[in-house]
């Protein structure tokens, strides 16, 4: 057996080793987000993902991150990463270019469970980079479009040129009958659409509340009052699902990191129902 | 049940050193009881005793021959199970990209662990929950942990700051043992009662000089653990305390408890069952090669929940609720029991003494009170 050829089966059954992907596409989204386009076929016949999934993302000699996966789950073999430039890993991931390679491990964590929105209306609610675990969801849908009712998007960022996946939002609009929202805190001189807090979103659509699924990602602020906002316009809260984030060093239950009360974000998360969650989301520092 | 004299117990180190277990025992180091490789009886700490409280620990003459006259120290068997540093992976740089080495295969000496108390005991069963017992299994820990042989050793007196009988874990070891033994010692007499818990263990005491026990050593044996459960330092009422801390969340005494800790992380180093770690990537000066090394960490340190907006816990207070929550109620929900074993180890060795048993107490009597009231 070759070395490459150890390392891929060490990888497939050590949850902790990276196996090498290569960057086929490097999209900058905006000033400070991109989207790595990996050619998983190193991951094997094996590696499939759900909507909500997350991989860990390492970068040679630098460090590893914990980053959602934001491709359609019905082609495993390449995956989209959209990843916020913030930290030292996240900085050394912006840096690579199409041929580069990277390491990946995954996918881990808890999916958003699609199939209850079977027949149902679906309410998309997401902030900034939020939207990025939640795409899979949508294109899971679109390939399926007449199983769902009404699919509404509700999307909003810092300002027009921060938005993300603005040419797709078009086409889901435009293609396929998805009813899209999106608001800016502030806009610009071009900016002809809303301006305020996604919340401030609900106002233009009128939900058949009891008929509703509903999927939320964003800051922490923005899941609790777009929660409180559904409960409000009557979706039992039995029909929310959000996506939590924590710091993250193991992914698989180990490192203690991820903790979020009584659960692990890797394990129990990062997608939970609402339920399970709520009475933690008005916890500070927990 | 049977018995060895001491003039024997030579018998158990000689055959477990055949059996090619590499013996890890108690010994006298830098003026503390701690874990270290052994081959022989002579090397444990004969005549030694402990003192410990909240933040005091010291070593004394016991005034006798006693082999395991001391409680547990500053090490916990955790160190050779869940390493304080281990290297994940090794990687090389290969053209303009890079390949990963396997991880190497866990170098397992099988461990012979010697005077392993039954709160320790219970520490490996709650790490066992952690590594084993989930959806992923960590090599390392599984490899050491299944090869490894438990030599318990029942305790003969409380220490200063030991809760084991409040958590239910001790003093007498229950389960979970390969052997088991209780030094039992009568004037001249000096001599070990043995408890069997596996087939391995049965093989050991059989190469040993062991007859079976009589109904006197027996009872001796029982009153040894019965001393030991009525001298224990600290007490903790376990009773509905996870939902009592759950309900407590914003409790006063969180603060008075930060104006105290220096979070220094010492009590989560000490323990036996906390299990968080780190992660460390790491080059050497060409960058043609790198490795990956885990480490122990802790809830107390600053950058432990730091994510891309920020800090999540950004006081000490809410950094030490963290750690006794976990310990004493989210562990519950997490694992299926609590996750302190009354060892006494984090109030021994907190520089300021702070007390997990007096705290839970003080945030269980003030919502006494405010139920009362």
């Amino acid at each position: 057996m070759t070395r490459r050829a150890q390392s891929a089966l060490a990888a497939a059954v050590d949850p902790m080793t990276p196996t090498p992907v290569m960057v086929r596409k490097a999209l900058w989204e905006n000033d400070d987000t991109f989207t790595l386009t990996l050619d998983c076929a190193p991951l094997g016949e094996r590696y499939r993902f759900l909507p909500g999934q997350f991989n860990m993302v390492y970068v040679y000699g630098v460090g590893e991150a914990a980053v959602s996966i934001s491709s359609d789950p019905a082609r495993p073999g390449t995956l989209d990463h959209t990843i916020h430039r913030v930290g030292l890993v996240t900085t050394a991931l912006a840096q690579k270019k199409r041929g580069d390679l990277i390491g990946i491990r995954g996918p881990f964590g808890s999916s958003w469970p699609i199939e209850v929105a079977r027949g149902k209306d679906v309410c998309i609610a997401s902030g900034g980079i939020g939207l990025a675990p939640l795409r899979p969801v949508i294109y899971a849908m679109l390939k399926d479009r007449d199983a769902y009712g009404r699919v509404i998007v509700l999307y909003g960022g810092r300002s027009p040129l921060d938005l993300l996946y603005r040419v797709e939002l078009e086409k889901w609009a435009n293609d396929f009958g998805v009813e899209v929202l999106v608001t800016v805190d502030r806009g610009d001189s071009s900016w002809k659409g809303h301006i305020g807090v996604v919340t401030s979103l609900f106002q233009y659509i009128k939900l058949d509340a009891r008929e509703t699924i509903a999927y939320v990602c964003g800051p922490e602020i923005m899941m609790k009052y777009t929660i409180d906002e559904l409960d409000r316009r009557g979706v039992p809260p039995a029909q929310m699902y959000l996506s939590m984030e924590r710091n993250m060093k193991c992914a698989v239950g180990f490192c203690g990191h991820c903790q979020y009360g009584p659960t692990f974000i890797c394990k129990e998360g990062p997608v939970y129902p609402v339920t399970r969650v709520r009475p933690l989301l008005d916890r500070k520092e927990l | 049940m049977y018995v060895v004299e001491l003039n024997d117990l030579q018998g158990l180190f000689t055959a477990l050193s055949q059996q090619g277990y590499t013996i890890i025992g108690p010994q006298v180091r830098n003026g503390a009881l701690t874990f270290d490789r052994m081959t022989s009886v002579d090397e444990l700490p004969r005549g030694w005793t402990d003192h410990q409280d909240g933040g005091m620990y010291s070593i004394a003459r016991s005034g006798d021959d006693a082999l395991f006259s001391y409680t547990v120290g500053p090490h916990s068997w955790k160190r050779f199970l869940f390493p304080a540093r281990l290297r994940l992976f090794a990687a090389r740089r290969e053209g303009k990209g890079f390949a990963v080495d396997p991880p190497a295969a866990t170098p397992a000496p099988p461990y012979a662990f010697i005077g392993v108390r039954a709160c320790e005991l219970a520490a490996l069963d709650l790490q066992d929950r952690i590594f084993m017992s989930g959806q992923y299994a960590d090599a390392h820990y599984t490899a050491i942990r299944s090869s490894a042989f438990i030599v318990a050793v029942n305790c003969g007196r409380g220490g200063g700051t030991c809760f084991c009988s409040s958590m239910g874990t001790g003093p007498k070891a229950r389960d979970g043992f390969d052997l088991a033994l209780t030094e039992i010692m009568d004037g001249e007499r000096h001599a070990f009662l043995i408890e069997t818990g596996s087939s391995r263990g049965k093989d050991a005491r059989a190469a040993m000089q062991a007859r079976e026990a009589d109904p006197s050593e027996i009872a001796r044996a029982a009153a040894v653990s019965r001393a030991a459960e009525s001298t224990m330092g600290r007490a903790l009422d376990t009773s509905g305390l996870a939902g009592i801390l759950a309900e407590n969340f914003e409790h006063q005494r969180w603060d008075d408890i930060a104006k105290r800790c220096l979070a220094c992380a010492n009590c989560t180093m000490v323990c036996p069952t906390c299990f968080c770690s780190t992660v460390e990537d790491v080059t050497d000066l060409t960058g043609d090669h790198a490795e990956r090394w885990r480490r122990w960490d802790s809830c107390f340190t600053s950058d432990f929940t730091r994510v891309a907006g920020g800090n999540i816990r950004m006081s000490t207070r809410t950094r030490y609720r963290q750690w006794m929550m976990h310990k004493l109620s989210h562990w519950v929900e997490q694992f299926g029991s609590t996750g302190c074993v009354g060892c006494g180890r984090c109030i021994t060795w907190c520089p300021v003494g702070i007390d997990i048993t007096a705290e839970a107490a003080a945030i269980r009597g003030a919502n006494v009170a405010t139920t009362n009231g």
